[in-house]
């Protein structure tokens, strides 16, 4: 460990540091981004799988099960290689901006819908254990006062399932800033990625001409301090929700 | 969606059946091992939680938080380049089988401390009043209690588990989609996008369908069952 000092004085640079940061930047607001698709993707799913049982539109109760059941016993780095290959890019995308390349950006963008599709299958199956929750009673009560059913939804089930699934949605962007990271098989985006990208550069930054064992724990050593303070933060505050639910219930 | 109906395409994939062969047995070997890897340190570290003991329960909250709140990604590159870059390189299949099991253990672990916490306390002092020892208490009075509780989400556990061998491409893999990848880019099998796809995507989906179906199935049936044996407000045997 003689070299730890050179490695030390690569986050020194703030080149690095500025490059690793966008990173950080970029895995947040790619996570943040894929949940919210998510849940409006995922509430549709779920209403589908959950009240579409009159015989004319099974159909689209069928499509939604075969939907989630189909992304959710995959692996999210197949569907990233899947729509790198298939997935049509709309004009904005293909220019400069963000400081990526317009390859990167088509490449963000793929990945991106990718993480979305994936993402909005797990939600759909947590949206759907939310609307189970709620009193079947709340529907009847809901028709009884002359409420539509896209009223009943709206107004009474889904604010009450929202509610009881709020510490669930949170755990579930955990999960999705650490798939974020599957980004890193394809493009040099987020966070994961780039920490590799120095890693390989590293004999430039450091001053010694090779790649020591040092960096590896230092560079990744970073990165995972900067995964554990984001994340733990996020789950720290899904105890405390979950403790304050009990009391309210209690 | 080229080549999906072409016949030739889908001839390549029967000629070059062998890769997707080999890829379903890496994953499949990969699987195993590391779930053998997860099961023991579960075990520990999920008894370590719920020993009572501090400086055991402070340990296993340490190892399960930073594994779970860092992804599987990074754990498995720090692995590979810190082996690698200090000359004790293990190749690319022990690698997954270490960080695989590093990771998915911490998981098990969670998964049987709330089952064990599960329990209700009373059992554990009545045990403890009938003079069973540590390992009876747990082998003849707390697990057979909370098997049924750990099972369904420990299952689930293994799907994510099967999913992630696919994390072994960042190190240049020899699993199912790494195979198959290197099979549509590769210079004399390349091409056939969609039908190498779909032949990777169904194995996945037919060793994880029935595992993640069983798992949601058995969890209502648990459901509706405890529903109807605390309709009382109490348990039923009590």
């Amino acid at each position: 460990m003689s070299t730890l000092g050179n490695s030390l004085s690569m986050l020194k640079d703030p080149a690095i540091i500025k490059f690793i940061l966008q990173g950080v930047l970029f895995t947040m607001i790619i996570s943040v981004a894929a949940v919210l698709f998510s849940i409006a993707i995922g509430t549709v799913l779920a209403l589908m799988r959950n009240y579409c049982v009159s015989k004319k539109s099974r159909i689209f109760k069928a499509a939604s099960a075969i939907y989630i059941e189909m992304f959710r016993n995959t692996p999210l780095l197949f569907w990233i290689f899947i729509c790198v290959v298939f997935c049509p890019t709309p004009g904005f995308v293909d220019k400069q901006m963000f400081g990526l390349s317009s390859v990167n950006n088509k490449l963000l963008f793929k990945a991106a819908v990718a993480l979305i599709l994936y993402t909005s299958g797990v939600i759909a199956e947590i949206v759907r254990g939310g609307l189970n929750s709620v009193a079947p009673g709340q529907i009847e009560a809901g028709h009884s006062q002359g409420f539509s059913m896209l009223q009943i939804m709206w107004y009474i089930v889904l604010p009450q399932t929202f509610k009881s699934i709020v510490p669930t949605l949170l755990s579930q962007v955990i999960t999705t800033i650490k798939d974020s990271s599957f980004l890193a098989n394809v493009a040099v985006i987020e966070l994961m990625a780039r920490t590799k990208q120095v890693l390989s550069a590293a004999n430039r930054y450091n001053g010694l001409n090779s790649i020591n064992v040092s960096d590896v724990f230092v560079l990744f050593g970073l990165a995972a301090a900067i995964y554990f303070v984001i994340n733990f933060s996020i789950s720290m505050t899904v105890r405390n929700l979950q403790k304050g639910g009990v009391v309210n219930n209690g | 969606m080229s080549g999906l109906l072409s016949p030739r395409a889908w001839n390549k994939i029967w000629t070059y059946r062998g890769t997707f062969l080999l890829g379903f047995a890496n994953t499949l070997k990969t699987a195993l091992v590391a779930l053998m890897i997860a099961l023991v340190l579960g075990i520990v570290f999920g008894l370590m939680a719920t020993s009572g003991k501090k400086v055991l329960k402070t340990i296993s909250r340490i190892y399960v938080e930073v594994i779970q709140n860092t992804p599987i990604l990074l754990q498995m590159c720090f692995l590979y380049y810190a082996l690698a870059f200090s000359g004790h390189s293990p190749g690319i299949i022990v690698t997954g089988f270490l960080a695989l099991g590093i990771y998915t253990g911490a998981y098990m672990a969670e998964v049987i401390r709330a089952g064990i916490e599960s329990v209700p306390k009373g059992q554990f002092e009545a045990a403890q009043a009938q003079g069973f020892g540590y390992a009876e208490r747990m082998f003849y009075i707390i697990i057979p209690q909370s098997i049924k509780v750990i099972l369904p989400p420990m299952t689930n556990v293994i799907v994510n588990m099967i999913k992630n061998t696919s994390c072994l491409y960042i190190v240049g893999g020899a699993d199912l989609l790494s195979l198959t990848y290197s099979f549509v880019t590769g210079e004399n099998t390349g091409g056939s996008y969609a039908p190498a796809y779909i032949v990777c995507g169904v194995i996945f989906f037919l060793i994880c369908f029935p595992l993640s179906t069983f798992a949601s199935m058995w969890e209502s049936s648990l459901k509706k069952r405890d529903s109807k044996v605390f309709q009382n407000g109490r348990p039923k045997e009590a």
